[in-house]
Parts: C-alpha cells; sequence; structure tokens
C-alpha cells in the first residue's frame, strides 16, 4: 500500500480524535501534523513542549530522567548519586547501555546504583547530613573517582534540602568537584527540563575549571557532543573523524570523562549529534570561548557523506582531502551493505516514535535501505526540531507530538507500517498486535547504529527484524477469540 | 525581562534564543543597526517582538542581553 494522500492523513486524524471530549479532542488536535516539505517554520502546524493531558498514556520521562539518565550518568569516572528514594536509581542504572571502557567499581562507576536511599526520617528531617555522610563513604571506597554529582529526586525539591551547601563544604573537604544537580523529577514537562538543568550544572560547575591552564592543541581538535556511546555509537563516529585527519579531544558524554569535558573549551569546533539534549551547552561555548558548533548525522552512508562534508568545511584542505578519502574508502562496503539488504527491505514502510534526534536522523538510513518514514513524532521535542524534522520526512506524512498510547495504536492500525521504532514502552503492545519492531532507544540490545560500522548492523538488524518469520505465525488473542466464536456461531 | 542570546546562522542572519522557554525564533529586523547603535526592537518571524536597550555594535556574536517582551507571540 502507498504512503496516504494528505486528505485520507487527514481523515484518520479526525477519526483518531473523535473518541476524546471535546476539550481534549482540541488540545490534542495542535500536537498532531501533516507534513508539508514547503513550511520553513513548525510553529503553526505543531504545538510541542507543553503538559501532557491527564487520562492518556504518555510515554515521556521526567527531569531526574534527562539529567541523570541521559547527561550525566555515562560520564564514566564521576560519581553520579541518585539523591532521594532508592527507587529512581534502580531503575536508571545502566539500562541505556552507555558504554565505555574501564573497570567498574575502580576507575569506572556507570553501572553502580549509588543513591542515598531516603526513608521517612529523612524527609521529616531532612537529607543534608546523610548526603555529606555518603560523600565521605564515596571518597573512602572508589578514591579513584574524578568528581561526584549530586542528582536531585523529587522528595529533594519538596522539602527543600541544601545540597548546594553540602556539595560546596565536600568539594573543599575531598578536593573534586562535587555538582549539585537541582533535577527533581517534578520540573518541566518532560526530561527536556532535565537536560537542560544538566547543562547550565556543567557549564556553572565543570567547563570553566581548566580557564587559563596550558593545553596542547592542534587546529584539528574537535568534541563529539550529544552522543552517548549507546551500544558503542561514539566510537563508531570517532573512528570516521579520526581517519579524516580532526582530532577528537572530548566525547560528552558517552565513554566520556571529566578532564575530557573540563578540555573542551579549548578545541575549534563542537560537533553535536543530539542537538536536544547539548544545544544548550554548545550556545554558552559559542557566546563565551568563540567554539562554533555543528549539527551533524552519522546515520546511513548518504548522511556520512553529507556530514563529513559539512565538517571539513569548517577545516583545511587537508581535512577536506581527508573526508573524501575515508568517504571513498568505506564507499565499497557501504555499497556491499545496500546490495545486500535493500532488495529485502525495498518498500517497507516504517513509523517511528522515538526522543531526542532519532525521529529524524534515522530517516536518511532508511531510506538509504530503500525504505519510507510513513509517521514520526518525538517524545520531548521542541518546535526547533520540528522545524529540523520537516525538511527530513517525505510529503503528507504523519508527524505527531507526545503521542498518547491509544493514538499511535490507531495510527499504526490505519498506516500499517512493515516495522516501527520506538521505545520498550510499546514494544511488546506492537508485538502482540504482529507488528515487527525495534526499540530504538536503546537499538534493542544491538548497536552500534552511527558511523560506517553502525549501519551495517543497522541494515541487519532491520532485516532480521522485518523479515522474521515469526511475525505471520501470530494471532492476538483477540482475534482467536472472533474464530473461536465465528466457529461456534456456525 | 529576560534573558535572551543571539546569534548569527550559516546564512548570515540573526537568530533569537530564549533559553529559559527554549524558543529559537530568527530575527526579521532590528530596529538600529548601525556601529554606534544596534538593538532596539526586534521582530522575530514568529510574530513577536522584544526590546533590547540599543549598544555599540559587538564585536562578536552570540551574545547574551536582557530584553523587554513587546508583543507576545505565544506559541
Amino acid at each position: 500500500m502507498a504512503a496516504l494522500t494528505r486528505e485520507a492523513t487527514e481523515a484518520l486524524i479526525a477519526e483518531v480524535l473523535e473518541v476524546y471530549p471535546e476539550k481534549a479532542r482540541k488540545d490534542r488536535a495542535k500536537h498532531l501534523m501533516i507534513n508539508d516539505k514547503t513550511l520553513e517554520s513548525s510553529k503553526k502546524c505543531i504545538t510541542s513542549n507543553r503538559k501532557s493531558l491527564p487520562g492518556v498514556m504518555t510515554m515521556r520521562g521526567c527531569a531526574y530522567a534527562g539529567s541523570k539518565g541521559v547527561v550525566w550518568g555515562p560520564i564514566k569516572d564521576m560519581i553520579s548519586i541518585s539523591h532521594g528514594p532508592i527507587g529512581c536509581g534502580q531503575y536508571a542504572r545502566a539500562g541505556r547501555r552507555n558504554y565505555y571502557v574501564g573497570t567498574t567499581g575502580v576507575d569506572a562507576f556507570c553501572e553502580i546504583n549509588f543513591t542515598s536511599d531516603f526513608q521517612e526520617k529523612d524527609i521529616v528531617f531532612g537529607g543534608d547530613k546523610k548526603l555529606a555522610k555518603l560523600i565521605d563513604e564515596i571518597e573512602m571506597l572508589f578514591p579513584l573517582n574524578k568528581g561526584i554529582s549530586v542528582q536531585s529526586e523529587c522528595p529533594i525539591g519538596l522539602i527543600g534540602d541544601d545540597i548546594e551547601a553540602v556539595a560546596k563544604k565536600a568539594a573543599a573537604t575531598i578536593g573534586k568537584p562535587v555538582v549539585p544537580v537541582r533535577c527533581e523529577g517534578f520540573r518541566g514537562v518532560s526530561q527536556s527540563l532535565g537536560h537542560h538543568i544538566a547543562n547550565d550544572s556543567v557549564r556553572d560547575w565543570i567547563l570553566s575549571n581548566r580557564d587559563g591552564q596550558a593545553f596542547e592543541t592542534t587546529p584539528y581538535d574537535v568534541a563529539i557532543l550529544g552522543d552517548y556511546n549507546i551500544g558503542g555509537d561514539a566510537w563508531a563516529s570517532r573512528i570516521l573523524l579520526e581517519q579524516m585527519g580532526l582530532r577528537v579531544v572530548a566525547q560528552w558524554s558517552g565513554d566520556g570523562t571529566l578532564a575530557e569535558m573540563e578540555n573542551t573549551p579549548k578545541v575549534k569546533l563542537n560537533l553535536l549529534h543530539c542537538y536536544r539534549s547539548m544545544n544548550y551547552i554548545s550556545r554558552h561555548m559559542e557566546e563565551k570561548y568563540g567554539i562554533p558548533w555543528l549539527e551533524y548525522n552519522f546515520f546511513g552512508p548518504t548522511k556520512i557523506a553529507e556530514s563529513l562534508r559539512k565538517i571539513a568545511s569548517f577545516f583545511d584542505d587537508k581535512i577536506k582531502e581527508g573526508a573524501e578519502r575515508v568517504i571513498a574508502q568505506h564507499k565499497e562496503m557501504m555499497d556491499a551493505v545496500i546490495a545486500k539488504y535493500r532488495p529485502r527491505l525495498e518498500g517497507k514502510k516504517v513509523m517511528l516514535y522515538v526522543g531526542g534526534l532519532r525521529p529524524r536522523h534515522v530517516v536518511g538510513a532508511y531510506e538509504d535501505l530503500g525504505m519510507e518514514v510513513v509517521g514520526t513524532g518525538y517524545e520531548f521535542a521542541h518546535n526547533d526540531d520540528y522545524d529540523r524534522t520537516i525538511k527530513d520526512m517525505g510529503d503528507a506524512t504523519l508527524i505527531y507530538d507526545d503521542v498518547t498510547g491509544y493514538e499511535f495504536e490507531e495510527f499504526v492500525k490505519a498506516c500499517k507500517p512493515d516495522l516501527i521504532g520506538s521505545g520498550i514502552k510499546e514494544k511488546y503492545v506492537f508485538h502482540k498486535m504482529g507488528v515487527p519492531f525495534r526499540q530504538l532507544h536503546s537499538w534493542d540490545y544491538s548497536g552500534p547504529y552511527h558511523g560506517v560500522d553502525g549501519f551495517a548492523i543497522f541494515a541487519r538488524d532491520m532485516d532480521m527484524t522485518l523479515n522474521n518469520p515469526c511475525w505471520s505465525k501470530l494471532t492476538p488473542p483477540w482475534v482467536k477469540n472472533n474464530e473461536a466464536a465465528l466457529k461456534q456461531a456456525a | 525581562m529576560a534573558n535572551i542570546m543571539i546569534r548569527q546562522n550559516g546564512a548570515g542572519g540573526l537568530v533569537f534564543y530564549l533559553p529559559k522557554r527554549d524558543l529559537e525564533a530568527s530575527i526579521e529586523s532590528i530596529e538600529f543597526d548601525t556601529p554606534e547603535k544596534w538593538g532596539g526592537e526586534l521582530k522575530l518571524d514568529n510574530g513577536g517582538s522584544y526590546y533590547i536597550d540599543p549598544v555599540a555594535r559587538p564585536a562578536r556574536l552570540p551574545i547574551s542581553v536582557r530584553a523587554r517582551r513587546l508583543g507576545a507571540a505565544e506559541d
């Protein structure tokens, strides 16, 4: 079936919204749009970054998830304390598969859950003393940590603990950065504000630590921002940059270290992969240190070539030649991957609903494989993300913001995609509906998907999922009951 | 009053950014744009307008300044 026409898509949205009460329908209608490539700004068509409606199923996270889970968590030699009750830390622990090199518990700490484990008495009498003691204990047990961040959970803000005072005092005692992060979960409407808060705390407590110190630079220094090394993504990206002659000084924050972050103000160019979660710090560095930043996309050969050339345009001819060399060097391998998988995937339709950068960035990779993305949407994007998405998506495709569980199911029933890429909360719903599904938040326990090496894995995974024989064998229970009832009636 | 950041985009146009609300919009017109006097009313492409006190044109962008909201463009 071809993609829906504009009229059909409009009718579909109207039909799906029909079940809502009037007020909810009016609100939700603003979050759904039909793409029109001629638009410059998404402003008039889609509303984003708004509080989810009570009573609908949303897939969003909280500010703590954005700060601890996304930005601070992957820094391998810092310890992120989940300050508050134990659950937040435990369920946010290592779930995102931010790979790193290091010995866990000795000089790397991403996979360990450090928490102050709040009890009733801490709520009543305050948890500052406990936090101070906790930092002392950490220092004693894990002396190779390079710094500590205190990630507040909801109760910290509610009871008004002064974690800044504790952090300052502790930092003076242990002689390492101790960063208080006010990322209580109730702040903001989604994890997006958590990214912002985390960026601001990096700016205030980390970034200027080594200003004025000597650092041996080269004219080819760059930093990778917003790559969290999920399944090794940042490594696959880094290889390409190094092959073209650049020196990668820092990785933010997948497999990154505190020292790398402190050295970032010395680079010549900031390369920004996840715009949503790290544009704040890029803007700050542009203003304070005059470092330009550039968004790039390392999903699929077309976008990789485009991005490499765009990156090279900031440097001299040596790097420009390097970029061409890297593109040529990998062309054969990329063509082989496409030749192998394209015939098996050609013409298949994909629907996406993820967060951050993926709803627009992976579109190119699917197109390289001959697949078509018929619908996409973000959990927590802002309007500037949608401005960028309009250009990447086909005309008359569906774009949905903070889609509800019900809407997503209905869209899938109507658009009948061959593959869905979304998160773990949606995964089993669609499995049971018999639709092939990839969990695109942490690459479904696979990866990397960035870069040249990643594309081969990406193509293999898509083929493995889509052409798996199991899908035709699935009958959902409600259809089964129907068949039984029909038999009985007959 | 709000803190805003003004930066230059790839095409050379000015971009308005309001960190508090993560609002990014391009600036369609700026009231004063001479080396000695730069600022005044900013008209945004989203329909909003802000006022910044005129200063000498900054040597380097981006720059963070305080701005007053004149006309809201509620999104």
